[in-house]
């Protein structure tokens, strides 16, 4: 009687298929902050009918500008995060922050809900204000191309 | 006689090396939940909660918008979810009472670990405070920089 634990065809088949799409389905994750910036070009759409594109050089400057509206201690995005993105930052209680640029760090942006919670957190630092869809969209623009 | 009292002195000796080894001992229970590792470890070292009495986790998880100058707000049901797991291994968390709860008076809340009298005076006189001032440390709450195994509850390397 042959054993019902026993590999058949098909279940080295189905492995094999398995492991070449998650192959092929990994160099696509490298994308993945897509979604998110198409996200708020569309929130950006709906609150100005102007909107074109988001600007990497709007981005940046957003990321260095002494903006000192927030809290005293965070002037400015590279108060923690450097003044290069490529950088290695490092948070007021020590520990170190890895690198914004999307080159340096690939899986940076790629979760909507994390890259909300810092927005949340540290435009309010900075700024003093919750950031708008079209600052987002351009930090996280000009993010991609570092 | 004689006997008796080289037993005596062994006796008083074995208790002084071991009382003065229970003082070495600052181990603590690492953090066991995801999500308290990630979230609080995500600006600074996540701190054991055997440190803080149970108001006083409290006191900090209620008020995140403004964490020593810091806005560390989570949503309603992450912060919920730390907090719980903070006050239930909380210094004063068993009958006993930890280490930390020592000198803290009933009328007192620290917020912060480093004005504990326990943290006090365990680096008082031993940490000089040109060490503080080292750029590698930057602040007191960067328990990794000297002790390299606190990630893990271990702070016997001093």
């Amino acid at each position: 009687m042959k054993s019902l634990n026993q590999p058949t065809f098909s279940h080295v088949a189905a492995a094999f298929l398995f492991s070449v799409t998650t192959l092929l389905a990994l160099p696509s994750l490298a994308n993945s902050q897509l979604p998110i910036i198409e996200g708020y070009a569309q929130q950006a759409k709906k609150l100005d009918q102007g909107f074109v594109k988001f600007s990497p050089e709007r981005g940046h400057s957003l990321f260095s500008t002494r903006h000192g509206m927030g809290k005293p201690e965070t002037p400015s995005c590279t108060s923690c995060h450097t003044k290069s993105p490529l950088n290695f930052g490092r948070t007021r209680a020590g520990k170190e922050i890895a690198p914004m640029a999307v080159s340096k760090t690939p899986d940076r942006f790629t979760q909507l809900k994390k890259v909300e919670k810092w927005f949340r957190r540290n435009c309010k630092s900075v700024l003093g204000r919750i950031c708008t869809p079209i600052e987002k969209g351009d930090f996280l623009t000009f993010m991609m191309t570092q | 006689m004689r006997h008796v009292f080289s037993l005596m002195s062994a006796i008083v000796t074995a208790f002084f090396i071991m009382s003065s080894m229970a003082v070495a001992d600052e181990r603590y229970t690492p953090i066991q939940d995801k999500t308290v590792s990630k979230e609080c470890g995500a600006c600074h070292m996540a701190f054991q909660p055997q440190m803080l009495p149970k108001r006083s986790w409290k006191k900090i998880m209620d008020g995140l918008s403004d964490h020593f100058g810091e806005d560390a707000s989570l949503d309603a049901k992450t912060s919920q979810h730390i907090k719980s797991y903070m006050v239930a291994n909380a210094a004063d968390g068993n009958w006993l009472g930890g280490k930390f709860m020592r000198g803290v008076g009933d009328n007192m809340t620290p917020l912060r670990i480093t004005e504990t009298p326990h943290w006090v005076r365990a680096h008082g006189r031993e940490v000089p405070s040109r060490a503080w001032k080292n750029s590698k440390v930057k602040t007191k709450a960067n328990c990794v920089a000297c002790h390299r195994a606190a990630n893990r509850g271990s702070y016997d390397d001093d």
